[in-house]
């Protein structure tokens, strides 16, 4: 049996703004499920809170809309307790790099089997347009009362240094590329992270719509190998790791989008498989989990 | 009868090997057909600082601590004197040479020279025994004598050597429990430490009467039984109940029962996933619960202090199978890390902002907590709200002899799940239903998908800010905790220990459960008044009714608490209105010794004291056990 698009969306009254980049953003993941022909119930969206955060709502899989910050822990413990799961995480720039920022950098340690859509619009959207962390210094967006006062992160630099195995930019108002992106990030064996550049059109009117289609363009475009070819190579990874860094930070004229860097790495998954018996299935339905015997445990206590 | 016991202390700096000492002893009793209590008191330090470990053993079987010290085997000078060498501004204890009875004994280090003076008293068996010596011997047949002063590590062992010549207890025993501690590789230190025991014992034997008027014999004793730490029977009641994934970020007192788990991952199939804070772990084991798995978090105050976030979460959306292990310890804020505490049972009762249903239950001792570690998880699962287990610092560390688990009557209750109907088939995963629980599905089940949401929601799990829903889903989510009231039994709530109709009645709850019942054969025996001993163990939801009848029945009320303001007793007061009399109270961290509680209860009868605090023996003369 084929899925289509529709069969992913929900009747659920979406209630961005209009003109919101979220839309792109939304049909890109419809679109990538579709592509992966993946059964609606074997995918789980989560989300933290913000606008961002009501995407589950307009997807047709499972979806838990979490807390401000804590998407990660959440997907996280859902997708250890239920490997068979395929596991997408979305949420804001606020959600995801201030106050989830700690958990941004252990997903990226644990590279649990994910992918982690965070939607870039350099503001908090939900709470009437203050800065969020990758609005750079001096910017005034409409609804600050004065500049920004403190310097912009940038994710994909961070998300290098964290272990992240697979890091891409990806372009709201791109759909077709950000689902590419997408495909290729659940492909991914391991932590995936796509921030999406999202113009608010509401709250940020200095990295709009007009500012970004001036500017993006796709690295795969240009010759570049974002690809670790051998994983266990130490040079490798640092090489590719500092091309990645160059391009992160090339954010003026020209700004890139697409797969930054790129390397299979074992993930907490394949730990665990090493160590428990019984890795793979849902820990639910895992029959030896509720006959446990605990003679040996007993006997040791003598 | 009033029991026969004996009580042996061992101290020194972390790091010097006490609790193996002590340990070694504990299980050799238990084994020899004795009922071992033994607790160990240390600071928030890894190398240094003073700590120390007491070893209660007696035929019968027993439950607390003793303050009284029949042998002190001091591995330091600062275990007889205090610390006022280091400390000479601000000394934070004077030794424990006050704790020892009359006619007891002191085994310490000849090299200390003659102590006598120092002792300020004169009615006290001396040990002393030149550690290093012993140790110098001992290494003679591995030819290591030379290097004796490496093997310091050893005089934790040479105190226990010369404690088994004193008490008189079966050498072999001891031999034997040390030789599991060093297997493989590690054989030769078995060897070594016996060689040093066997030193100790001798040299002991040789220069000291065999007259120490204390004794330990081991004997025969009926059924099967286990000498088990609190931290390890809560761990091994959340295995046998099907525990699929623990999260946990290091914290004392809980680390412990982590590491245990971890241990045994591989062979029982346990998640166990250390994070990057508690406000990951909570969520994390919220993740899992909505995954279908029984998940958990253990940690201690501080680390709960950042999770009621998630507890709020867990709740509106309804996870099932979370439990969160609360180990308290000395508060607020960081406070005393590594001592006890009963003050989070505010805390407990409320996790988080807004109204919303939840379970605390609160085990009295290893036992309990075994069992209730257990019972927590079908709870969690039948009525979809978060269950708080509360534990300490105390229970976490208490080792005692008790009953080998019985496992054969436990069921696990998976709740009430619900069944796909067909492709699509309209599942409602906060469905409004008379009992309030909404049938629960594992993720990935064939047809079937869900939303849920930490906004208030329809029934399909979408945001809704309408007042009907926010109206039903919030009274059917309520209507859970009363149905938890109906269902769970009377026995799981409280317990009336003693007669019913006795002329007094003490009031406790959690780990001054041993204490008091320890006391309360002595108590009874002395006053020539009848005692019994309300336990509460559900603190949400509350027996209300029938802990209002008791106490409103009973003659004389006494509360016992292990905190400042007698939490338990305001809550009954909130819940029944019946407001008890006396508090008996102790909040210097460490845990109430039978000595205090029969000490409470008289200033309570004899003076009628309204408000009567206990500060330890570590800090003033020790109260004599009664004699009769
Ligand atoms: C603990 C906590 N603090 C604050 C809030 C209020 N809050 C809701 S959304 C939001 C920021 C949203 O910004 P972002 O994550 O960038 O998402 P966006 O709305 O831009 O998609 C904040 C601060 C909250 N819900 N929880
Ligand atoms: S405020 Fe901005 S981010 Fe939020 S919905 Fe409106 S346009 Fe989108
Ligand atoms: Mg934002």
């Amino acid at each position: 049996m084929a899925y289509a698009v529709k069969d992913y969306k929900t009747e659920v009254w979406v209630d961005w703004c209009p003109g919101c980049g979220d839309f792109g953003i939304l049909n890109a993941i419809h679109q990538a499920l579709a592509a992966l022909q993946l059964p609606p119930h074997k995918v789980a969206v989560f989300s933290g809170i913000g606008c961002s955060g009501k995407t589950p709502h307009y997807i047709g899989t499972y979806g838990i809309h979490t807390l401000h910050g804590r998407v990660l822990p959440v997907a996280t413990g859902f997708k250890l307790a239920n490997p068979e799961m395929t596991v997408i995480a979305v949420g804001g720039d606020g959600d995801g790099y201030g106050i989830g920022a700690g958990y941004f950098l252990a997903a990226g340690r644990r590279n649990v089997d994910l992918t982690y859509i965070v939607y870039n619009n350099g503001v908090y959207g939900l709470t009437k347009g203050q800065a969020s962390p990758t609005l750079p210094k001096g910017v005034q967006t409409k609804s600050l009362p004065e500049p920004n006062l403190m310097e912009a992160l940038n994710p994909i630099a961070v998300a290098l240094g964290a272990g992240y195995t697979f890091i891409a930019r990806g372009y709201a108002y791109d759909v077709r590329h950000l689902r590419d992106l997408i495909v290729a990030a659940i492909q991914h064996r391991g932590t995936a992270l796509i921030d999406v550049l999202q113009p608010c059109p509401t709250y940020n009117n200095i990295y709009t719509r007009e500012y970004y289609n001036a500017r993006v363009y796709k690295l795969e475009e240009t010759g570049y190998d974002p690809v670790v070819h051998n994983p266990t190579d130490e040079k490798e990874i640092v090489e590719k790791k500092a091309q990645a860094l160059l391009k992160a930070y090339e954010n003026g004229d020209r700004i890139p989008i697409g797969i930054f860097y790129r390397v299979e790495r074992p993930t907490l998954e394949d730990e665990l498989a090493a160590r428990l018996p019984h890795w793979g299935k849902a820990l639910a339905n895992l029959e030896p989990i509720y006959q446990r015997d605990l003679t040996p445990l007993l006997d040791e206590l003598r | 009868m009033p029991k026969r016991f004996v009580s042996w202390m061992i101290g020194g700096p972390q790091g010097s090997g006490i609790n193996v000492a002590a340990e070694t002893l504990a299980k050799a009793f238990s084994r020899g057909g004795l009922y071992v209590f033994a607790n160990i008191e240390y600071h928030s330090n890894i190398m240094g600082k003073h700590s120390y470990y007491r070893v209660r053993v007696s035929e019968d079987p027993i439950h607390a601590p003793v303050e009284e010290v029949h042998l002190l085997a001091a591995l330091d000078e600062e275990t007889l004197f205090g610390d006022h060498h280091h400390n000479p501004e601000f000394p934070t204890h004077h030794g424990h040479v006050h704790e020892v009875v009359p006619g007891g004994g002191i085994i310490y280090d000849a090299d200390l020279g003659d102590i006598r003076d120092r002792l300020k008293r004169d009615d006290l068996r001396l040990y002393p025994v030149p550690y290093f010596e012993m140790i110098r011997r001992a290494l003679e047949p591995f030819g290591k004598a030379a290097e004796y002063r490496q093997y310091d590590i050893m005089r934790n062992t040479v105190a226990l050597g010369a404690t088994l010549a004193i008490l008189d207890y079966d050498f072999d025993l001891v031999a034997e429990v040390i030789r599991e501690q060093f297997k493989g590789r590690r054989a030769r230190l078995a060897d070594m430490n016996i060689q040093a025991l066997r030193v100790t014992y001798d040299y002991v034997h040789e220069h000291f009467g065999n007259d120490f008027p204390w004794k330990v014999r081991r004997r025969e004793r009926r059924g099967d039984h286990i000498l088990i730490r609190g931290v390890q029977a809560v761990a091994l009641g959340k295995l046998q109940a099907g525990l699929g994934v623990q999260t946990y970020y290091p914290i004392s007192p809980a680390t412990d029962e982590s590491t245990y788990l971890e241990a045994v991952q591989s062979k029982y199939n346990v998640v166990v996933i250390q994070t990057e804070d508690e406000i990951s772990a909570i969520n994390m084991a919220v993740g899992a619960a909505h995954a279908g798995a029984r998940a958990s978090t253990s940690t201690a105050g501080p680390g709960f202090a950042l999770m009621p976030e998630g507890i709020g979460f867990a709740a509106i959306t309804e996870a099932p199978g979370l439990v969160v292990f609360l180990y308290q310890r000395g508060g607020p804020s960081t406070g005393l890390p590594t001592r006890t505490e009963q003050a989070d049972l505010g805390f407990a009762l409320h996790p988080a902002h807004g109204e919303f249903p939840h379970i605390v239950i609160a085990p009295g001792d290893v036992v309990e907590a075994f069992y209730d570690s257990f019972e927590a998880f079908n709870w969690a699962d039948r009525y979809q709200m978060p269950v708080i287990v509360l534990v300490d610092k105390y229970l976490a560390s208490s080792y005692i002899t008790v009953p080998r688990f019985e496992t054969r009557h436990l069921v696990i209750d998976r709740g009430i799940r619900y069944q796909p109907a067909g492709q699509r088939d309209g599942y409602l995963r906060h469905a409004v239903t008379e009992s309030g629980i909404s049938p629960w599905v594992v993720p990935g089940t064939e047809g079937v998908v869900f939303w849920t949401t930490s906004d208030e929601h329809n029934p399909k799990g979408h945001i809704s800010e309408g007042v009907l829903h926010r109206m039903e889903q919030m009274d059917k989510r309520m209507r859970k905790l009363e149905l938890a009231a109906r269902e769970i039994p009377d026995s799981k709530k409280f317990t009336l220990h003693g007669p019913a109709d006795a002329q007094v009645t003490l009031v406790g709850w959690g780990t001054t459960k041993g204490a008091i019942l320890d006391a309360l054969e002595e108590l009874s025996a002395l006053n020539g008044l009848t005692f019994n001993f309300l336990q509460i163990r559900m603190m949400r939801p509350f027996p209300a009714e029938p802990v209002g009848a008791i106490l409103r029945r009973a003659r004389r009320v006494i509360l016992i608490e292990n905190n400042y303001s007698g939490q338990l007793g305001n809550l009954i007061r909130e819940m029944t209105g019946f407001r008890i009399p006396h508090r008996v109270l102790k909040y210097d961290g460490r845990p109430f010794t039978v000595n205090e509680i029969l000490e409470g209860v008289r200033r309570a009868l004899e003076n009628d004291e309204e408000r009567i605090v206990m500060i330890s023996s570590e800090a003033r003369e020790v109260i004599p056990w009664p004699t009769r």
